[in-house]
């Protein structure tokens, strides 16, 4: 019963999903200028590849329940690719594969630990996830010492330092809000 | 057989210290028709979730007994419909026939049977659109009947109405009223929350007043309940009929012309209008949805480009939309209708020092709008109300000459309504000017100086707000 | 703005495809192709897709006006490929400094821009063609993906054009308070993510009380449900799944009989 998704589970789980892809949306018209930039130099993209994982690792320390990062990511995914992203459909196998980071460190604390510490190990194994498929998938051509290890490495750190701590400070600041009030993230703030 | 019995019912939400409701003794008959008032804060819309058995097991304690039909709620949740507020917020798909048609599906209802019932009860609200409307093409009021046919088509025993027409417009409110009463038969109960009595009251034939902190302080038939506690019910913020509210007129004729706008349009939003503002004044733009108010309110606030003719600050440099946001806010204050878009930080006190306000100004603003208690606060955790009363504090924070308000007193309590329009007054009489668009006809009597009426242009619906 | 109407024609004769079988198509022909390095395999199925583009409806403006910023992503290829290519083999092209273009870094550069092409085309193609609310219809019916799962995500789905809208206001307020960034990153990073707190916090009451007025009509009432909306899984999506498979099979094998096929691993 405790693991079962309420109604609420798993509209708030699709809303960070739809609402990241909104934030997205608005990155690129924000930072169109700089973008191309980002584009053209894929290793200056690695140092916020981290906010593209803070969906999986969000929803996890939110709904606290077997499957939120995975299914986070999933939708979010299918939300981009609806959106109209360029990348097409290869974002819903790439995005499954970077839930299933953030998956697999809750799994590991056996869903029960939803700390600073747990946020942290989310964000360090989405960010190996997405790692080990870019090395292998989109980054095999090029040099192994020069690129392709800074470059996993860049992400694993973009997505520990984003993507996990980021989080956690975003739960932080969510739970005074009220909005997260009926979820245990949300409880742990002071009566009122 | 009674349809609805609260015994010593009570509810508190996690995290809370207060109840939401408390000793609560209710009975109400099949076939009754009552008005649920109280002051906010009074645990009404708890009432309403805890007999749709509603509220939270999980996040929260309950004491007391609740039945529907002698059942508990939880069971009874076949009988019983339940309408929100807010149409963006109960619209699940994106189609208008398959929202109605969502409720039937979790059912489990025959796959033959579901499109007649949705035809049925489209018809019922009086919906004049293809089933394969886009939801986010609808305006508020339509928005709201397709919301009300899919409560409808799951045929409920017992109606409960949260508000249900506090986010629309006049006469999309009157449309869901009207579906609402032809839907009333001897055999099925309504139970109304709404603090607009007046339209109410041709809905109902019993009056519930709860009392905040717990139980009920007034049962009975309208007329009777608003004889004896209408001056309490009117001072504790509802809106009884006859107790009219006094204008607020202007002490001295209007100064300085504050800005001009001269045949300003914006693409298909707004077509060619012209206006000026002067300083001591209230101007409040009207119109039908669709008409371009809230466009033309940004306009003057300087926050959209227009793509015809010019917004124009005497004495000021170039189109106000071309200067720097700081520059801006010094002379033009808005006030959006949603409060919750302009709060940038986690702490009341906080959003009005945030644009370099003196903190004895920031005491001054707060102790004026009655949120010196709030200082600490969430801006996120305020009521509707302080929410609003704390976003006019905003646009005030940095001393503009001009404020812009876009549907200021929209869903507002008669208490809020009055304090707002004390406010508001107050400003015009110091040599502000004033502008706000506007739905609300007391708005238009008790405070306007001048009434500017934008026409009627081909009806462009834009989901979920009154967007003018 | 954020808009989700499908921008083609409907009636199209794979336009019409169950929407599982169109997405199970994309994958199968677009996945294996990331398995290789060789310039062949992705100009063939590239070729294949916008051959079968008319079946789907898309006109090749929609597609080019929908893939452009991949044009960005391959010029990042050429740069990266200049700089750290792995293998400088070949014959000498031209030498940028201490960087060696060879005619290996050129053929595998090129290779990655037609693959980039060649993987995306598809699921543009297929999200281009497909309506949300029948992707969760099929998804349930047809690939027994859990309802309240697939309906819950639809529901979020609706939002996006009103947090889209909510995105719009919210920048507007912040301007209207007198908040601006100018041309200062650092202040530009701080004001988005004061907006992106704002339109989360809304997003997530909304989620709250849609979750509620969900349940008021018997989302969550554990009865079987019933679909309104039939999504049908018939021979033709099965023939479009099997072609999806052979064509992808047929352009691998292109690549390994001229023996250009280069595997990502080893």
């Amino acid at each position: 019963m405790k693991y079962r998704w309420r109604t609420i589970d798993i509209v708030i789980a699709s809303i960070i999903a739809a609402t990241f892809g909104v934030i997205f949306w608005a990155w690129n018209l924000v930072w169109s200028a700089t973008e191309g930039a980002f584009a053209f130099f894929p290793p200056a993209q690695t140092l916020l590849y981290g906010v593209w994982l803070i969906p999986a690792v969000l929803a996890g320390l939110i709904i606290r329940k077997p499957g939120a990062a995975l299914f986070t990511e999933a939708v979010a995914a299918t939300i981009s690719a609806l959106l109209g992203a360029a990348w097409g459909a290869t974002v819903i196998p790439q995005g499954l594969v970077q839930g299933l980071g953030a998956e697999l460190a809750f799994a590991l604390l056996l869903y029960r630990s939803w700390r600073l510490p747990a946020a942290l190990l989310a964000g360090l194994l989405t960010g190996v996830s997405a790692a080990v498929f870019d090395f292998f998938v989109w980054n095999a051509a090029y040099a192994l010492w020069s690129y392709r290890i800074p470059y996993a490495l860049l992400t694993v750190a973009s997505s520990t330092v984003i993507a996990g701590a980021g989080s956690w400070a975003l739960v932080r600041a969510l739970a005074p809000t009220g909005v997260l009030d009926r979820f245990g993230a949300g409880r742990e703030r002071q009566l009122v | 057989m009674s349809d609805v019995v609260l015994r010593g019912f009570g509810w508190r939400h996690a995290g809370r210290r207060a109840w939401a409701v408390r000793d609560l003794d209710l009975t109400i008959a099949r076939g009754e028709r009552v008005l649920l008032l109280g002051p906010s804060g009074a645990g009404k819309s708890t009432l309403l979730a805890a007999l749709a058995g509603l509220l939270p097991e999980d996040s929260g304690e309950a004491e007391g007994v609740v039945e529907v039909d002698g059942l508990d709620p939880g069971t009874a949740r076949r009988r019983v419909g339940l309408l929100f507020q807010d149409p963006q917020t109960q619209l699940v798909m994106a189609r208008s026939g398959d929202d109605v048609a969502f409720g039937l599906e979790n059912r489990g209802v025959p796959v033959g049977e579901i499109w007649p019932r949705v035809a049925e009860s489209l018809e019922r609200v009086g919906f004049r659109y293809p089933l394969t409307r886009p939801t986010a093409a609808l305006s508020g009021g339509e928005a709201q009947r397709l919301a009300l046919a899919g409560v409808l088509a799951l045929r409920p025993g017992l109606l409960l109405l949260d508000e249900p027409t506090a986010n629309l417009d006049p006469s999309g409110g009157a449309l869901v009223r009207d579906a609402i009463r032809r839907w009333h038969r001897p055999d099925r109960t309504l139970i109304l929350v709404e603090h607009r009595v007046a339209e109410a009251l041709p809905l109902v034939d019993r009056v519930v007043v709860l009392e905040p902190g717990g139980g009920v302080r007034a049962d009975g038939p309208p007329g009777a309940v608003f004889a004896a506690h209408g001056d309490d019910l009117a001072d504790r913020g509802v809106w009884v009929p006859g107790h009219p509210i006094a204008p607020r007129r202007a002490v001295s004729p209007p100064g300085d012309v504050l800005v001009r706008v001269r045949d300003v349009a914006v693409d298909h939003r707004l077509p060619p209008v012209a206006a000026t503002v002067r300083s001591g004044e209230v101007l409040a733009v009207t119109g039908p949805n669709g008409a371009g108010k809230s466009t033309l309110a940004l306009a003057l606030g300087g926050l959209l480009a227009p793509t015809a003719g010019r917004v124009e600050f005497p004495g000021e440099p170039g189109p106000p939309h071309r200067w720097r946001a700081g520059a801006l806010a010094r002379r033009v204050g808005s006030v959006f209708q949603n409060p919750e878009h302009q709060f940038v930080t986690s702490r009341v006190a906080d959003e009005l020092a945030v644009a370099g306000t003196a903190p004895s100004t920031v005491d001054g603003l707060l102790e004026r709008l009655r949120l010196s208690h709030l200082a600490n606060a969430n801006p996120y955790t305020l009521s509707g109300g302080e929410a609003r009363r704390l976003s006019v504090a905003t646009a005030l924070a940095t001393a503009p000459h001009l404020l812009v308000l876009d549907e200021p007193t929209f869903g507002q309590d008669r208490r809020t309504w009055i304090e707002l329009a004390d406010l508001l007054a107050g400003l015009r009489d110091e040599g502000r000017g004033v502008v706000a668009v506007t739905h609300d006809e007391a708005f238009v009597s008790v405070l306007a100086d001048r009434v500017q009426a934008l026409p009627s242009v081909r009806s462009r619906a834009v989901a979920g707000r009154l967007d003018g | 703005m954020v808009a989700l109407e499908p921008v083609a024609d409907p009636a199209a004769p794979l336009a019409r495809r169950n929407p599982v079988a169109k997405l199970g198509a994309a994958l199968l022909f677009a996945l294996p192709l990331i398995a290789t390095l060789d310039p062949l395999t992705p100009a063939v199925a590239l070729a294949v897709e916008l051959a079968l583009l008319p079946l789907f409806g898309v006109r090749y403006r929609v597609l080019a006006r929908r893939a452009w910023p991949l044009v960005l992503a391959a010029g990042g290829v050429v740069v990266t490929m200049v700089l750290f290519a792995a293998d400088r083999s070949g014959t000498l092209l031209v030498a940028l400094g201490p960087f060696d273009i060879t005619t290996g870094v050129a053929l595998t550069a090129l290779a990655l821009m037609l693959r980039i092409f060649a993987v995306a085309l598809p699921g543009i193609i297929v999200f281009a063609t497909t309506d949300p609310t029948d992707l969760a219809d099929a998804l349930v019916q047809n690939a027994r993906a859990p309802a309240r799962f697939a309906i819950g995500a639809l529901a979020a789905v609706r939002l996006l054009p009103l947090l889209g809208q909510e995105w719009q206001m919210l920048t507007l307020a912040r301007r209207a308070r007198g908040i601006d960034a100018g041309r200062n990153p650092v202040a530009k990073l701080r004001l988005f993510a004061s907006t992106a707190f704002g339109l989360l916090v809304g997003a997530l009451r909304r989620g709250g009380r849609l979750a509620v007025a969900m349940d008021a009509r018997g989302f969550d009432s554990g009865a079987p449900r019933t679909f309104a909306r039939q999504q049908r899984f018939g021979p033709a999506d099965a023939a479009l799944l099997a072609g999806a498979a052979a064509l992808s099979a047929a352009t691998l094998s292109a690549g390994i009989a001229t023996g250009l096929f280069t595997p990502i691993i080893g």
